[in-house]
């Protein structure tokens, strides 16, 4: 698969991002304390609050910051399609023997991936050191947890996608794009877990798709889902990665016959 | 400059040759919604290209010229089949680019002067290492083809040069050779000289030329700079408000368009107009300096003798119609005129 190649050439054009990976990884690691004891004055006051002890809680500030660049968690990632679709050089795009969605999803995940190493290990490691973090010791439960990233990654790339798309019909996307960055935050887990969330908004929030980009994998890696649980939410991630994905077929395909027949 | 003569033999074989282009009555349509008043919109529509043919056969090098506005990009986009026509019927390699647009992508190669398909942050060679896999080029053939590109668009330096650094004039190299690796039958290129100094549109012209005599390349290129016509092409259409006004060599347009040459002379003081030379009139003074117009048809080698003769001749020199007069005289005048049509050569046609 030729893909490969576009994802391996969008690792490596963020890795030339140095400068900006390091101001990232310093960015997440002084929210990552901030958060961190927040929910250490939180908790001590409710304790198991969401089902969370203490150490689970704190590992679920760290996994947010360790995916906060990799899964998009505000937004972005996916601005130079949007970029190509203002400017109408999408057009061009569209004669290479590619297919834009897979194109784009692979360039995402080759992001993801210098993402998840280059501003995800030092945040989580510092994270384990500064706390007593409720991390897995058996490569198992890691392998599911990358596992259910990818998964998470892939929802939230559909999400963008979509956003993006929407550009072909509206003159400026950008208010679009700050709504759909703050429901990412919010909706995600990442300000506070869902589970902590009173009542039906807690449960209603669970079952939306921002639920499958972090709340999904941090439960994984905490352990708050094993067994039956764990494949349930794999499962419930897979399903709004496929369902969104084929969605942005859709729109991808209304997109093209615009640009194709009224010169877009 | 003088024009390029036409060598008429080559002319028949390419007439017996593949028809690789067809295009039979292709019209393009816009719609377009526009305010009038406070909340009323009204729909318009705008014929960009309004019903035009003409073919091109293979291994034919064709300029496409035209005013700002005239249809040059859109006919060029339905040809690659990103645009689908509003009528009329239209072949690349007897494929219908609208319909099936990802196979004929892997027998075009394009190339938008505005717009590029290079990886934005990543070394030139990344984006055709890309470009072999996609096209899925065999080892020999995409190194044969890049080792060729990089001799020719002098590439080598900037292999390892993440694009955004380039200059526009090395871009648009490095868009050019990205164009032709898969080595593709037909190469469109919309305004491929479009803001490059003269040394860089020189090496462009230069592998064009090499493309289409080595490979056989068919070439339709859209330009503004009429020099790249008369080093490039043997054969010019024009199109005028979605209409083809002309289709036929380059000196049959400099006649069809009724155009003038201008013999500028420098005589050894300040003289009246000068008077007597059959077939030209003068037109302006200015000082020591006059010109002289002159058809494009005729020779200038008799209205020189006939001036040396005459007067105190201290220098000369021709000056060929620039296009966009030329252009502008055609639309003007409704198409060629019947006369000039003859004096064009036997493949310039009046449309
Ligand atoms: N998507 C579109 N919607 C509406 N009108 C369009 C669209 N694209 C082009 N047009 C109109 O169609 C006409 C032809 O445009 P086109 O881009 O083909 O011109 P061109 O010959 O390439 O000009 P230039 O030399 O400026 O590049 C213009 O009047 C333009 O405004
Ligand atoms: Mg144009």
């Amino acid at each position: 698969m030729w893909y490969a190649a576009v994802a391996a050439g969008s690792f490596r054009r963020y890795a030339t991002y140095q400068m900006a990976t390091v101001a990232g990884v310093f960015t997440n690691t002084v929210f990552g304390f901030i958060v961190a004891f927040t929910y250490l004055a939180l908790w001590h006051e409710r304790p198991h609050l969401g089902g969370y002890d203490q150490a689970q809680a704190l590992t679920f500030v760290w996994t947010g910051q360790a995916l906060l660049a990799t899964a998009a968690l505000m937004g972005g990632g996916l601005d130079e399609l949007q970029e190509r679709i203002r400017s109408g050089d999408i057009a061009v795009d569209l004669y290479r023997p590619a297919d834009l969605q897979l194109w784009w999803l692979s360039a995402d995940l080759g992001r993801a991936g210098l993402q998840l190493l280059g501003r995800g290990v030092v945040p989580m490691a510092v994270g384990a050191l500064a706390f007593p973090l409720a991390l897995p010791g058996d490569p198992l439960t890691w392998g599911c947890f990358l596992l259910s990233v990818l998964c998470g990654v892939v929802v939230s790339f559909a999400l963008r996608y979509l956003v993006a798309l929407a550009s072909f019909w509206l003159l400026d996307g950008s208010g679009l794009a700050l709504i759909s960055g703050l429901a990412g935050m919010f909706f995600s887990g990442m300000l506070l877990p869902l589970r902590v969330f009173p009542g039906g908004l807690g449960e209603v929030a669970q079952l939306l798709p921002w639920a499958a980009v972090l709340q999904t994998p941090a439960d994984v890696l905490v352990g708050a889902l094993r067994g039956g649980a764990l494949v349930r939410g794999l499962v419930f991630q897979a399903a709004w990665a496929v369902g969104l994905l084929a969605l942005g077929r859709l729109v991808q395909s209304a997109a093209t016959r615009k640009v194709v027949v009224h010169g877009g | 400059m003088t024009g390029r003569a036409r060598d008429d033999e080559g002319a028949d074989a390419v007439d017996e040759a593949e028809q690789l282009i067809e295009v039979d009555g292709v019209e393009k349509v816009f719609t377009v919604r526009r305010r009038a008043g406070r909340l009323r919109r009204v729909r318009e529509e705008v014929r960009a290209v309004d019903g035009i043919s003409f073919r091109v056969a293979r291994g034919e090098m064709v300029g496409y010229i035209g005013p700002n506005g005239a249809g040059k990009s859109t006919t060029i986009k339905m040809l690659t089949g990103i645009l689908v026509p509003s009528g009329g019927r239209l072949r690349v390699a007897g494929i219908d680019p609208a319909q099936q647009r990802t196979r004929l992508a892997r027998r075009i190669g394009v190339v938008f002067g505005q717009r590029t398909t290079l990886w934005w942050d990543l070394p030139l060679k990344d984006s055709y290492e890309l470009v072999r896999r996609m096209y899925r080029i065999p080892d020999a053939a995409y190194r044969a083809h890049l080792e060729r590109c990089v001799e020719l668009l002098d590439l080598a330096p900037l292999l390892d040069v993440p694009v955004r650094q380039l200059s526009l004039g090395q871009r648009m190299r490095g868009d050019i050779a990205a164009a032709l690796l898969p080595d593709p039958e037909v190469l469109y290129l919309d305004e491929p000289t479009i803001g490059l100094d003269v040394v860089s549109k020189a090496k462009v012209r230069g592998f064009l030329r090499e493309v289409n005599a080595e490979r056989g390349t068919t070439v339709l290129l859209t330009t503004h700079d009429l020099t790249d016509i008369e080093q490039l092409c043997r054969r010019v259409m024009v199109i005028d408000h979605g209409r083809l006004v002309y289709d036929g060599g380059l000196d049959g347009l400099r006649a069809a368009g009724g155009g003038e040459r201008t013999l500028v002379v420098d005589l050894e003081r300040e003289l009246p107009p000068i008077e007597g030379v059959p077939g030209a009139r003068t037109v302006r003074v200015d000082g020591p300096r006059q010109w002289l117009a002159f058809p494009a048809s005729q020779s200038a080698a008799p209205l020189v003798a006939a001036v040396a003769a005459g007067y105190p001749l201290v220098d000369l020199s021709v000056r060929e119609p620039d296009i966009e007069s030329l252009i502008a005289e055609l639309y003007a005048g409704g198409g060629m005129r019947a006369d000039a049509a003859g004096a064009g050569g036997k493949d310039g046609r009046a449309l």
